[in-house]
């Protein structure tokens, strides 16, 4: 048996759907905690980026998919019972954070002092200086490597197969199971990742040249 | 929240986890050794090589870097099997994440090669030296030297990709968590202990690789040069 | 080409894409006589320099070095090299190694001498420029007076017939210059054949058995030393003033 069915292949694309509603997810929750993160890792008391390190330190050394049955179980041992997508959810927002917020500290870092000196000296309040003066150039700056990290939360939204997440990974598995045609089905599946990231791959280098050409 | 955290698997499972523990960091040197061999080549293609050969390498790259390790590696573990191929799982593991690192290894080594001044090479030119001989003498070791950091934060990442593997059957740390779960449900706890092994492997390989770079670089190991 | 010269430059002509950069270079390097190139930027001198040992190819005219005819383009440049040694003005050392690795590299990998002769060489290559005490050392740990002498210990090890220097002190600062010429003199009063692209009109005159000056692309004017104190041309004369 070596060919899919119709069916089979809208099965798969469903799956690369949610394989978008997760990457989604996991960057807003990532960006929503990354920023402040970023500020923190930055500007922060010593105490604070101390703390916010060691953050980055244990999700960047914890491979993602034990953070996802990390988050799996610890649902459900506080007792919910939530579909498989808020556990996936929870943790590539985890994941994306730790990285989105060290991407963004060195963009915030990149913005050189003597802009926040010149800031200073207008008597700005260091609210006023971060948010009209720092943060535009830092997001400027933050572009291409953000969109560049948007293709690893593609790419690794694939670990949500451990915990059973119905997303384009697991779909062609399944279907795999039923076909026995590997080659074809997780070939599908390779195209359908490689139609999402590399053209964000192609944006992120090319912003990444315009920058360095300023 | 009424739980009641329980560690005592940890008492009779413990040789389970270790067992993994190394399963793991034999898959990871297997591949750095190999991953490494594989990008340098493949980078050397990539700078020195006819035009189709550094298209083929682009090519190469761009598939292997914008899809999934996971979908690489069932396509090779159920593609193997499919067409009654029996490859041991290990071996269909380390030859997916060799594919996987060599991708990103390569584009490492690229940049350390080219970071190498003309000067030098016009010099190593002017000494009589061929393309081959500059390569294997001057632009190879200087560039593995530049691009170590870069390298080893590589080789760490592919270290802790390893635990996908789990999903091939292959046998190593996270599967014995999976493993020791299902007999004990305890599943917070054992991943959380795994978690802290992860972190211990990281640290680990960290040594490990500082410690190949003072034997192998000669000149931080004389002149005490940090990384 | 007659059997006492080792090189020989015929009219050759050389275009980077539309700029004609020489334009009908012609003199001759006999055997122990060291010829001085001197001239504004952009007058061609560097470019015949490197045209000598092939790191530039002509388009025009005929060069002979060491017996092998340049302008046909089938020259074995390998072969070549190990005749030829050439210093750079960023000295150029390779950074991942001790000077005297650095010295005996060429020897073993490119001539195949065996490791322990190799290091005599070397270190009697070290001793000739005065670094003999920091062959151990590393280029980072050296001054670019001493980086300059380490690499033309490492060219002369390879025993060469002939040597060029391209602007060897022109990156160097001024107090540390007198060490490099004092080297290249020392090689002088040994009778090494040389060819020299130099800001330094002073050492040019002191060291130099033949001085050319060249201006648009063709030698211009050519004599020795004294050439320099009566000028023939107005534009050497204005070269020679204007303290280039």
């Amino acid at each position: 048996m070596s060919g899919i069915s119709i069916d089979q292949i809208g099965f798969i694309f469903k799956g690369a759907g949610w394989t978008l509603v997760l990457s989604a997810l996991g960057f807003i929750g990532g960006a929503v905690i990354g920023l402040p993160l970023a500020l923190a890792r930055s500007r922060g008391a010593r105490w604070l980026r101390g703390v916010t390190g060691a953050y980055v330190q244990l999700i960047q050394g914890v491979p993602l998919p034990v953070i996802m049955f990390l988050a799996y179980f610890g649902i459900s041992i506080a007792g919910f019972d939530l579909p498989s997508l808020v556990a996936a959810g929870l943790a590539m927002t985890a994941y994306s954070s730790a990285y989105l917020g060290e991407i963004w500290k060195g963009c915030i870092q990149a913005v050189s002092k003597t802009q926040w000196e010149a800031a200073e000296c207008l008597a700005l309040t260091p609210w006023q200086r971060a948010v009209y003066v720092i943060l535009p150039q830092a997001a400027r700056i933050a572009v291409a490597p953000t969109v560049g990290f948007l293709v690893q939360i593609v790419k690794n939204s694939s670990y949500a197969v451990v915990i059973g997440f119905f997303d384009l990974t697991y779909s062609a598995r399944v279907v795999n199971n039923s076909t026995f045609a590997p080659f074809t089905v997780f070939s599908l599946a390779a195209v359908l990742y490689f139609a999402i990231c590399y053209p964000l791959s192609m944006l992120s280098y090319r912003l990444e040249k315009k920058l360095a050409r300023r | 929240m009424d739980y009641q955290f329980d560690f005592s698997f940890l008492s009779d499972h413990w040789p389970a986890l270790l067992s993994g523990l190394f399963s793991t960091l034999r898959m990871a040197v297997f591949t750095i050794v190999l991953g490494f061999i594989v990008g340098t080549v493949l980078a050397v293609a990539r700078t020195q090589g006819s035009p189709w050969m550094r298209r083929a390498v682009t090519a190469y790259v761009d598939v292997v870097r914008n899809t999934p390790l996971v979908i690489q590696a069932f396509w090779l573990f159920f593609g193997l099997a499919a067409i009654q191929l029996k490859v041991p799982a290990l071996m269909a593991a380390v030859i997916a994440l060799t594919i996987n690192v060599s991708a990103y290894t390569t584009e490492i080594m690229r940049a350390g090669i080219e970071s190498i001044p003309r000067g030098q090479l016009e010099a190593a030119e002017c000494l009589g030296m061929s393309r081959s001989k500059m390569l294997r003498l001057v632009i190879l070791p200087q560039a593995a030297e530049r691009m170590y950091p870069a390298l080893i934060s590589q080789f760490v990442l592919m270290m802790l990709a390893t635990s996908i593997m789990s999903q091939i059957s292959v046998e190593e740390l996270t599967s014995a968590g999976y493993i020791i779960q299902s007999e004990t449900f305890r599943g917070f706890e054992i991943y959380l202990v795994v978690a802290a092994l992860y972190l211990v492997l990281s640290w680990l390989l960290r040594l490990g690789m500082a410690g190949v770079a003072m034997l192998a670089f000669e000149r931080r190991r004389k002149l005490k040069t940090p990384l | 080409m007659s059997n006492n010269e080792i090189v020989r430059f015929d009219n050759v002509r050389k275009s980077y894409g539309d700029t004609q950069i020489l334009k009908g270079v012609s003199f001759t390097v006999k055997p122990g006589q060291v010829v001085a190139l001197i001239g504004r930027s952009g007058s061609g001198k560097t470019t015949a320099l490197r045209c000598i040992n092939g790191l530039e190819t002509i388009q025009g005219g005929e060069l002979h070095v060491c017996g092998r005819a340049m302008h046909t383009g089938k020259v074995d440049l390998l072969g070549l090299r190990q005749e030829v040694g050439i210093v750079f003005q960023s000295y150029n050392l390779f950074p991942h190694l001790t000077v005297l690795q650095n010295v005996t590299l060429a020897q073993r990998k490119v001539k195949g001498v065996p490791a322990a002769e190799a290091e005599t060489i070397a270190l009697q290559m070290l001793t000739k420029v005065g670094l003999h005490e920091r062959a151990n050392y590393y280029p980072e740990q050296l001054s670019g007076g001493m980086q300059q002498r380490a690499a033309i210990a490492r060219s002369l090890a390879m025993q060469p017939q002939l040597m060029l220097f391209d602007e060897v002190t022109s990156a160097l600062d001024p107090e540390l210059t007198g060490e490099v010429l004092r080297v290249i003199e020392g090689l002088a009063k040994d009778g090494m054949t040389m060819v020299l692209v130099t800001h330094e009109m002073a050492f040019a005159r002191q060291v130099a058995s033949q001085i050319l000056f060249m201006n648009q692309g063709v030698v211009w004017e050519q004599g020795d030393g004294s050439m320099l104190q009566n000028p023939r041309t107005p534009e050497l004369q204005q070269f020679v003033s204007s303290g280039l």
